[in-house]
Order: C-alpha cells, then sequence, then structure tokens
C-alpha cells in the first residue's frame, strides 16, 4: 500500500520509479475479499514512512471493523510499540522483515511479548548462485549477504511463527513461484511457510502447496485485477485434492 | 429502564492484542460493551468477555496488576455469563508450560496448557481455519454452528480439561484437543469467533443473546 491507497509493482523497486499500479481503496477490497472468503488478508505498508504508519492504522482500524477475519500487517514496523499499535488496531499477525534483519532480537522481543503465533517474519529471497538464495532488506535493494534457509531457520529458533518467503525473482511476474527455495525452507522449520511472489495461474497456486510444501499461499494482483476471485482458486485447489475451507 | 442495559457486556481491558476485535464483533451481533480496565467498571454487567492473545504468563500478570484476576474470579461464581477467548480460555485453568511459566491462572477449570507436542510434524503454532466437533450440540454457544465449521485458530498451545465432561468441542491438528469448554455459565474458545467470519459472529450472537437473557 502507498498512500492508502493499495497498489501493486511489477517487480520490487518499481514503486520508486513511479511504476506503481494503483488498484483502488484497501478498505473496499478487503470486504470484497472477505465476502469472497478469503481465509487471510494481508497489509503491507511499501512506502513504510511515519504518515505511512498512521494511515495504516486508519487502514487497518476500517478493514478490521468490518471483516471479521485474519488481519496481517507489515511494513515499517521496528519495536514492540509498533507492533502493538497494529494490534490495537485490529491486526492479529505482525509482519516484519528488515526490522527482523536489522535487529533480529525484535522476533524474541516480540514472541514474548505477544506470543510466536503473532510474529511473522518475511523474507525476500534472491537466487543468486545455482543453488543458493540471498537474503535482501529494504525492499529487496540491499543484499545482506544471508542464505535463506539459514535465516529462515534462526528467525524461528528466535521465536518467528510464521514465515512468508517471497522469491524477489518471481515476483510479480505471474511465472509461478520458486518452488525450490519455497520448499527447502519449509521443509527447514517447524512452523507454516506462506508462499508469495509469483502466482499467475491457478496451477502456480497448487503447484507450490504441493511440490513446494508451503502450508498457505498469497497472491495479491490475480485478486486485485479480478483475474479470478478466491474462490476459483479454492475451487481448483479441491479439485487437486488440496483440503481447503470451502466458501 | 431502558431494555439495552440488559444486554451490557464487560469487555475486559487488560493490554490485550485483539481487543478492538472483538469489541466490534460484539457491536456487530447487537451487544451493548462496556470496556472495562477495573474491577469497579464489572460490576453490573450482565455478562463478561475476556479476550486475549500471546503469552499466558504476560496475561495473568496483566490481569492480576490491575486486580481484574480476583474480579473475573468472583464475577464467574456470580454465575453470570462468561465467555473467554483464546489465552482468555487458558486463563481459566490452573497453569501452563508456556516459556516455563509459573504464573497460576484462574483455577475454575482443573488441568494444564501444554503444547502442541512435535511428533506429529505438523507446523507449530497452528494458524488458521480448522473444523470444530461439536460434542455438546445443546451448548447454547453453538445453536446454529453445526459440526465441521470452520473457525480460526492461531496458537501452539491448549488446555487439557482434567474433567472431560466440560468439553463442548473439539478439533483435532495432530492430536485431538478441547478446542471449547462449557460448564453451566462459563463458556471459553481456544479459536477466535471474533476472526471466525460468520460462524464466529454467529456464535458471539449466542452468547449476546443468552447475555440478555
Amino acid at each position: 500500500m502507498h498512500g492508502g491507497q493499495v497498489t501493486r509493482g511489477v517487480q520490487f523497486g518499481i514503486a520508486e520509479a513511479g511504476g506503481l499500479r494503483n488498484v483502488g481503496d484497501p478498505v473496499e477490497l478487503a470486504l470484497r475479499y472477505n465476502e469472497q472468503g478469503a481465509d487471510e488478508m494481508v497489509f503491507f505498508d511499501i512506502t513504510a514512512t511515519a504518515h505511512g504508519r498512521t494511515t495504516m492504522v486508519e487502514v487497518v482500524e476500517r478493514a478490521a471493523d468490518q471483516c471479521f477475519m485474519p488481519l496481517t500487517v507489515g511494513g515499517g514496523l521496528r519495536s514492540v510499540d509498533d507492533m502493538y499499535t497494529m494490534l490495537r488496531a485490529g491486526a492479529d499477525k505482525i509482519s516484519i522483515n528488515s526490522s527482523a534483519i536489522a535487529t533480529p532480537d525484535l522476533i524474541r522481543a516480540g514472541a514474548e511479548k505477544f506470543g510466536s503465533q503473532c510474529i511473522v517474519v518475511s523474507i525476500d529471497a534472491r537466487k543468486v548462485a545455482p543453488d543458493r538464495w540471498e537474503v535482501f532488506s529494504h525492499g529487496s535493494r540491499k543484499a545482506t549477504g544471508w542464505d535463506a534457509v539459514e535465516w529462515a531457520k534462526r528467525a524461528v529458533s528466535l521465536g518467528a511463527g510464521e514465515i512468508v518467503l517471497n522469491s524477489i525473482d518471481a515476483d510479480g511476474t505471474k511465472a509461478g513461484f520458486d518452488l525450490v527455495i519455497t520448499r527447502r525452507i519449509s521443509e527447514a522449520v517447524g512452523v507454516p511457510v506462506v508462499a508469495s511472489g509469483g502466482a499467475g495461474t491457478l496451477e502456480h497456486m497448487a503447484e507450490v502447496l504441493l511440490e513446494g510444501k508451503a502450508d498457505a499461499v498469497l497472491a495479491a494482483s490475480i485478486f486485485h485485477f479480478g483475474t479470478y476471485t478466491v474462490g476459483d482458486v479454492k475451487n481448483f485447489l479441491v479439485s487437486k485434492g488440496i483440503p481447503v475451507r470451502p466458501v | 429502564m431502558p431494555n439495552y442495559l440488559a444486554r451490557v457486556i464487560a469487555l475486559i481491558d487488560y493490554g490485550s492484542g485483539n481487543l478492538r476485535s472483538v469489541h466490534k464483533a460484539l457491536l456487530k451481533v447487537g451487544a451493548e460493551v462496556r470496556v472495562a480496565q477495573r474491577p469497579e467498571e464489572i460490576t453490573g454487567a450482565r455478562a463478561m468477555v475476556l479476550p486475549g492473545v500471546g503469552a499466558f504468563d504476560d496475561c495473568i500478570q496483566a490481569l492480576g496488576k490491575q486486580g481484574l484476576l480476583e474480579a473475573a474470579r468472583q464475577f464467574i461464581q456470580t454465575g453470570r455469563p462468561f465467555l473467554g477467548i483464546c489465552v482468555g480460555y487458558q486463563a481459566l485453568f490452573e497453569k501452563s508450560e508456556e516459556f516455563n511459566s509459573c504464573a497460576a491462572g484462574l483455577g475454575i477449570f482443573q488441568g494444564k496448557v501444554v503444547r502442541f507436542p512435535a511428533e506429529h510434524g505438523l507446523k507449530i503454532p497452528q494458524i488458521g481455519w480448522n473444523q470444530l466437533e461439536v460434542v455438546k450440540p445443546e451448548c447454547p454457544l453453538f445453536r446454529g454452528v453445526p459440526s465441521g465449521s470452520y473457525v480460526y485458530f492461531v496458537h501452539s498451545f491448549f488446555p487439557q480439561p482434567a474433567d472431560a465432561s466440560i468439553v463442548a468441542t473439539q478439533t483435532t491438528y495432530g492430536e485431538t484437543f478441547a478446542s471449547s469448554v462449557w460448564r453451566d455459565n462459563v463458556f471459553a474458545t481456544q479459536f477466535h469467533p471474533e476472526k471466525s467470519q460468520k460462524v464466529g459472529l454467529q456464535l458471539l450472537k449466542n452468547f449476546v443473546e443468552l447475555a440478555a437473557g
């Protein structure tokens, strides 16, 4: 989200270049997906500025007041107080990324205060060698030199209750998830792994759950642009024998 | 006396993260809600809701600090309707294994709060939708909520009631656990009705109607 509007970049980095496509009011979209039977909603503030934060709190409050479903909020949350503000606004889970990389102990502090189930560590990973995925921070602009699988394991040992894995290479391409890194991380940690970045077809969703061993799948563009409804996805997954909550 | 006063539900605020969501969901189903931070604010309420998310010890300590632990215990003893949610459910038991917890719960129910065992190979916490098996269909909280309904869970721990007869619903995640309990007017759920869309709102509506008497 950018300036209180839902946006969708084609790949990371496009946001600053003004390449975002505005797809609408986040609360209206949230209501639409609530009606469609989405299992969870995720709000990311991609600007992560102080002004953005205030807007974000209002968006979360308005969404939570009308959608009685799980909400995850992330973007620019740097302290336990920031987390608390979002939880009180109606968020159920807090997603941290760059701030966890800068201060890994924030994961532990959040988990001790709110419980592990509340702390989601979001990892942006890019394939840098045939067998190596590196963690990037700051909206995928900054290389950390960290191995993605190792970071996921460390985040969980510090108290992360969920990992959202976003493949930088696949994000926004609609060419499918990175199944290999998703599976490696999912098999390396004992907490749920949510696959993000790359969903273009219904088949992509199924394969990242089956072959990629993801526990859940997150998508934005295909829903925002109306390519598929949540119901379309769920019906397809059921047809593939994947257990889902019926709409 | 305006009729709505009969519906006043005290919603306990001890800093729990899900307070707002529970508040809004109760309003949605027609409740008159008073957010209570002090024992005296509970007086006169027809019913009480104890929300909760996060760590057991934090919850118990925060409640104790505000004098709400004892107030909740006394309220329950009056026989008025009580609903505990998530950690507000766990708090009804004697103790928890979480982070080597040493805090004592309310002890309304015997038993302790335990962690999902690792041996099932399932992801812990359980984060997501799971099904209810209603074992007490006569429980007024589950009126209109059939077995098989999906509700939302976010937890690593769950209570093991010593008295199996209080179990209202059970849910299976690797092992089968008490996803809600009921005795007299005390109801408590491990799942989050305020996050369980239509099913959750139905359950809260049932509670509010019960409170309205």
